[in-house]
């Protein structure tokens, strides 16, 4: 036992490398399966500090963001009869739809890796919750994933792991929209049926089979599509309507009739 | 030898906010993004304890990580490129002696023997942080690709800062 002790006194170099890479490796497998422990410890501090910065770089691109504000604000102008009512500057409700909107504001955002993740500066207290949908006036952009009281963060769409239930806006065809990891301007969608027609330019919409997104949020349009004769199933290239190196205010979707949805979906199988 | 410590904390502390706030926003070409932070490993005077060298790298490596929400990645190439620095000083021969008081840099060493040290530690790390990222070996060689380009991103900045900071022309 004494011969071991000084052999690893002797070797404790390498035997406190062997030790910190077990911890760092622990943490990436910990941090691929389970992320929402790891926000709430420390959200706070690595939050308020992103949220400085972004607040003084927010100026450098004052233009970019008040060009898309303009440009949406000329869309919902366009919408407004008298469907919408305005109960907060940050909130507003869709007298006869489901969905109710909160803005925020991007704090952290990436494009570069494989997982992407942006950070939002709105949490819990402003009635965010997991598995929301975030959209911007261009298009989607990702689901939120973790929740602390402040803040909240987003699994952009492009994450190789995240899945998008898209459909073809000209004839409402389904598909499964997904990210390779390569190119942030292009996503594929997957799982055309092979009696589908394509051309470039289609649009590629949100289906809303799922509570996350309402149907007709815009993804972007098909940039190449090669049918092959023996496949059942085809892939396109997407280029993203949203510039996703590019985003500083998005919404958050809440879906005031999720709770009422997921109960009848759980309903069924017993009826059977 | 305070000054030194001091001085290494201080650089800690600007790298890590210079990568976090400033360079991890850079993306050429969608995915090319320089890590500047490693510098610090590279700069640790060579006397520096080698327990220190890894707690050092580890404490570095471990607040990137928790700023860019990834946690480990970086952790574990920064420890491993801390671990194989004393190997790689000793292998690379220098025109100069080693004498105490020394710092790794080029007006210390010179550019050859400063290039070739900086090259090998940051593409470890680099190939490291890459492929832990991906964590499959599918995509070998686009991984590869992207390691590559982020790394001569980085070594340009790391030169261009000795060329800055340290100022070669002033050795003897």
């Amino acid at each position: 036992m004494r011969n071991l002790f000084t052999y690893i006194l002797k070797q404790y170099f390498f035997f406190l490398f062997l030790l910190l890479e077990i911890i760092a490796f622990s943490l990436v497998l910990q941090n691929n399966y389970q992320r929402a422990t790891f926000l709430n410890s420390t959200g706070k501090v690595v939050g308020s500090v992103l949220n400085t910065f972004s607040n003084i770089s927010g100026y450098f691109s004052l233009k970019q963001a008040n060009e898309s504000l303009v440009r949406e604000n000329t869309r919902l102008r366009n919408q407004l009869r008298d469907r919408l009512v305005l109960t907060d500057t940050l909130s507003y409700y869709h007298i006869d739809s489901m969905f109710r909107f909160i803005g925020a504001k991007v704090i952290s955002n990436t494009v570069s890796h494989q997982k992407n993740f942006l950070m939002l500066n709105k949490g819990s207290l402003h009635g965010i919750k997991r598995d929301m949908g975030v959209i911007t006036s261009d298009g989607i952009v990702g689901t939120v994933v973790d929740v602390s009281r402040n803040f909240s963060r987003v699994m952009s769409v492009l994450h190789v792991n995240n899945k998008i239930n898209a459909k073809i806006k000209k004839n409402n065809h389904l598909g499964t929209l997904e990210w390779n990891g390569r190119d942030y301007r292009n996503g594929f969608l997957t799982d055309i049926p092979m009696h589908v027609n394509l051309d470039p330019g289609d649009t590629i919409i949100t289906s809303g089979n799922s509570f996350i997104f309402p149907e007709g949020i815009m993804i972007g349009t098909v940039a190449e599509y090669n049918k092959q004769p023996n496949e059942k199933f085809n892939n396109a290239l997407i280029s993203y309507s949203v510039d996703y190196n590019n985003v500083y205010f998005v919404y958050i979707i809440v879906n005031l009739k999720k709770n009422e949805l997921l109960n009848l979906e759980r309903m069924q199988p017993n009826d059977r | 030898m305070t000054g030194s410590v001091l001085m290494n904390i201080f650089r800690f502390c600007f790298l890590v906010f210079l990568q976090v706030l400033i360079l991890d926003n850079i993306n050429f070409g969608g995915y090319v993004n320089p890590y500047l932070y490693v510098y610090f490993i590279l700069l640790l005077p060579f006397e520096v304890p080698r327990w220190l060298l890894l707690i050092s790298s580890f404490a570095l490596g471990l607040s990137i990580d928790l700023f860019n929400g990834t946690l480990g990645m970086h952790t574990a190439s920064s420890v491993l490129m801390a671990f194989l620095r004393p190997a790689v000083i000793n292998s690379i021969a220098s025109r100069k002696e080693f004498e105490p008081g020394m710092k790794p840099s080029i007006s210390d060493l010179g550019f050859q023997w400063f290039f070739s040290y900086a090259v090998i530690l940051v593409f470890i790390h680099h190939l490291t942080l890459f492929y832990i990222e991906v964590f499959r070996f599918s995509d070998f060689f686009i991984t590869l690709r992207r390691a590559v380009f982020s790394s001569l991103f980085t070594l340009l900045l790391v030169i261009l800062s000795q060329y800055l900071f340290f100022n070669p022309s002033r050795k003897e």
